[in-house]
């Protein structure tokens, strides 16, 4: 009873905080939610209510991280991150839509949005997105080399080592660690696992996911003192030392 | 009778045969105008030679016989019948031989061909024969009737002056005979043409009239009814039976429509109001933070999984109405099968069911690949799901690709309970759960979802026994799996 306590709010200690998130969203007790619960978590938000006001502080403001909502008054979230993108403005987007099918999602990143999410959605998904965004726009992807404690994962030679000691993987499982590490100290979802690891973006209705987890967490963990791979509770997934 | 008149004067038919009408009208008058012209003109020119002809007789009776010889043939010739015109006057203007009495003046002021007819008076008559004199333009002289002629006027050396002419009776009368034809032409082809006009332009209208009734009819809310198809194969006909198959392909829309809201409101009102049951028991309860608290958990599990439910039924009708405007590529049936089993393949191993991929050759189709993995990955969990549960021994589920007879089969095999025969039409169906899976979790989407995407990439998804288990196959026609 204890743990399912804690379960709707998640684990929101986990989360860094300390971002600066502009949300254009016009439906006011939505955008209320978002604004209160970001901040929650140590976020500085900006609220705009229409696609005009928000492409204007948008592309004034130095946001880390903005989040959309596709239909919006006077101008389209689409058009807005479109517009951005073509005044060099490459402030990460998280895209929010009602509309879910696979070329909806298509047609929200070519507009230049960096994630995708629909309508409606938990709250921990969305932070963990928003989050692992601002990280996106960081160098990880010219390392490497991921170091994490005395895990250490070499992208070139597909050499996974703790504490020194070559640890086998399949190559699904060094694809899912890899994510993992790219995105270390982050709050990782079941859902952005199966979209970045096997490129589907359906929603894993059983714990398919959850079982490859914790094979990889039986291979880097299992011989050695301190886990690495969290379990986030309500959430997802995160590595982290110690 | 004349709103009814007037509404056929409107009509495209009317419209069309009036100006049919003008067009024919304007080309037969320019017609007509231009042969009178030309036979005019001709005819004034046989006179002229005629003319001509008489000139050079009378100049050769001159050189044999001098002036006195040409006074005696002019004389003789005029008193001949015909048509012709003779004058000789001496210096003085005295007229010495001649049938001609009287000229309209100035006609012999001035030598050679007269320039336009002009009146004249045959000597001896005046009055009598006043029938051929009535033409307007001659009668300039009020003292009696005057024809109408052309000439040719020669001055002599002696300053005498002869004259050869010709009554224009003829081609005037013909003139007017062609004018006349004209008019009466013009008044029967008016005549005509308003007849074919109002007959033809009441048999549109009759036929429109028809196609506007059913069509209000069909507007009112009788959607099955059809525009009148009379078996003419005309523009009519063909309007109609375009218009019908427009209706049909209308209704079909329609029908699909009515059918996802009826399915969308039976299948969310079931866990709506297991939801909002939830919620006031919660009310009923002491209280407890901590109870209040599971109970909020309990929603929102059951919130998410309506979501899902919602999402799935989304895509099944989306699918299923042929509205979908998935990207469609080539993908490798024999990539997904192997992706989806090495997804469920731990998953499969923690509740005891062996997952084996049997790929003996590979095989691309034009499809989706998200739809057909998502499709796919509901069969393959259905299979771990009913093989947990069947517990006799080695349980397993393959997932498999053959190719034969230019079909791509891909196929979960299980070794569950199966379907009965005579249910399995049924458990494709949305939201059917075949009596002994009621135990097992699920939202009974899963085949139906793999169903319409089956049906979405003009596949189809077979059930089949396999003895014991269930063989799921998704049949994809190869080579082109979807439009």
């Amino acid at each position: 009873m204890q743990e399912a306590s804690s379960l709707p709010r998640a684990d929101l200690t986990s989360y860094t905080g300390g971002m600066k998130i502009l949300v254009i969203e016009d439906d006011r007790e939505a955008a209320d939610y978002l604004e209160k619960a970001l901040n929650e978590v140590g976020h500085t938000v900006h609220v705009a209510r229409d696609g005009e006001s928000g492409f204007v502080l948008a592309d004034n403001g130095e946001y880390d991280v903005l989040v959309v909502d596709r239909m919006l008054p006077k101008r389209d979230g689409l058009s807005l991150i479109a517009g951005l993108r073509s005044r060099g403005n490459e402030t990460p987007a998280l895209i929010l839509s009602a509309l879910g099918q696979v070329d909806d999602r298509v047609t929200g990143l070519r507009a230049g949005g960096d994630d995708y999410l629909t309508k409606p959605y938990a709250f921990t998904e969305l932070l963990a997105r928003v989050e692992v965004l601002k990280r996106r726009s960081g160098s990880k992807d010219v390392e490497m080399i991921y170091r994490v404690g005395d895990l250490e994962l070499d992208r070139l030679s597909h050499v996974v080592k703790r504490a020194g000691q070559e640890v086998t993987l399949q190559p699904r499982e060094f694809r899912l660690l890899e994510y993992l590490m790219r995105h270390a100290g982050q709050v990782v979802t079941r859902t952005m696992l199966l979209e970045n690891v096997w490129d589907y973006h359906f929603d894993p209705q059983t714990n398919v996911i959850d079982v490859h987890v914790s094979r990889l967490r039986g291979k880097i963990e299992k011989g050695f003192e301190t886990p690495v791979l969290h379990t986030v509770r309500g959430a997802g997934y995160m590595l982290k030392a110690g | 009778m004349f709103a009814r008149l007037g509404a056929t004067m409107r009509t495209t038919a009317a419209r069309l045969s009036a100006l049919y009408l003008l067009l024919f009208a304007a080309c037969a008058i320019l017609l007509v105008f231009y042969m009178t012209s030309l036979s005019g003109r001709m005819l004034v020119g046989q006179i002229q030679n005629t003319i001509d002809d008489e000139m050079n007789g009378l100049g050769r009776a001159y050189q044999r016989g001098g002036l006195n010889a040409l006074v005696r043939v002019i004389d003789q010739r005029s008193r001949q019948p015909g048509a012709n015109l003779y004058l000789i006057t001496d210096p003085s203007g005295r007229i010495l031989a001649g049938n001609v009495e009287s000229l309209q003046p100035g006609v012999l002021d001035q030598a050679g061909w007269t320039a336009s007819p002009f009146g004249y008076q045959r000597y001896g008559e005046d009055g009598r024969n006043a029938r051929l004199g009535d033409e307007p333009t001659a009668a300039t002289d009020a003292s009696g009737a005057m024809h109408l002629a052309t000439a040719l006027v020669l001055r002599l050396p002696n300053d005498m002056i002869v004259m050869v002419g010709r009554d224009l009776g003829e081609p005037e009368r013909f003139r007017q005979v062609v004018q006349r034809a004209l008019i009466v032409t013009l008044g029967i082809m008016s005549l005509g043409a308003l007849l074919i006009w109002f007959f033809v332009g009441r048999a549109a209208l009759r036929r429109i009239d028809r196609i506007s009734d059913a069509s209000q009819r069909i507007m009112g809310g009788d959607l099955s009814g059809r525009l009148p198809v009379e078996g003419t194969g005309d523009e009519f006909d063909r309007l109609s039976e375009n218009l019908n198959q427009m209706l049909t392909k209308i209704a079909t829309l329609n029908e699909g429509l009515k059918q996802v809201s009826d399915n969308i409101a039976h299948d969310l009102k079931t866990p709506l109001t297991r939801l909002r049951n939830r919620a006031e028991a919660a009310l009923n309860l002491p209280p407890d933070p901590n109870e209040y608290r599971a109970m909020i958990e309990r929603t929102i599990a059951e919130s998410d999984h309506l979501i899902r439910t919602f999402n799935a039924i989304l895509m099944i009708s989306r699918l299923e109405a042929g509205q979908s405007t998935e990207v469609i590529t080539t993908v490798d049936l024999a990539t997904i099968a192997a992706d989806v089993a090495e997804l469920y393949e731990p998953a499969a191993e923690e509740v005891g069911v062996e997952l084996h991929l049997d790929i003996a050759q590979g095989a691309t189709v034009n499809g989706n690949r998200e739809l057909i993995g998502q499709a796919l990955s509901n069969i393959v969990d259905n299979a771990i799901k009913y093989s947990a549960g069947a517990g006799s021994g080695a349980t397993k589920v393959v997932v498999g690709l053959t190719v034969a007879n230019a079909e791509a089969r891909l196929w979960v095999r299980d070794s569950g309970p199966g379907i009965p025969e005579e249910q399995r039409e049924r458990a494709t169906e949305r939201f059917v759960r075949l009596e002994q899976s009621r135990s097992q979790p699920g939202s009974g989407l899963g085949l139906s979802l793999a169903r319409a995407v089956m049906a979405f990439h003009k596949g189809r998804l077979d059930l089949s026994d396999a003895n014991p288990g269930l063989l799921v196959s998704m049949v994809f026609p190869a080579g082109e799996g979807a439009r």
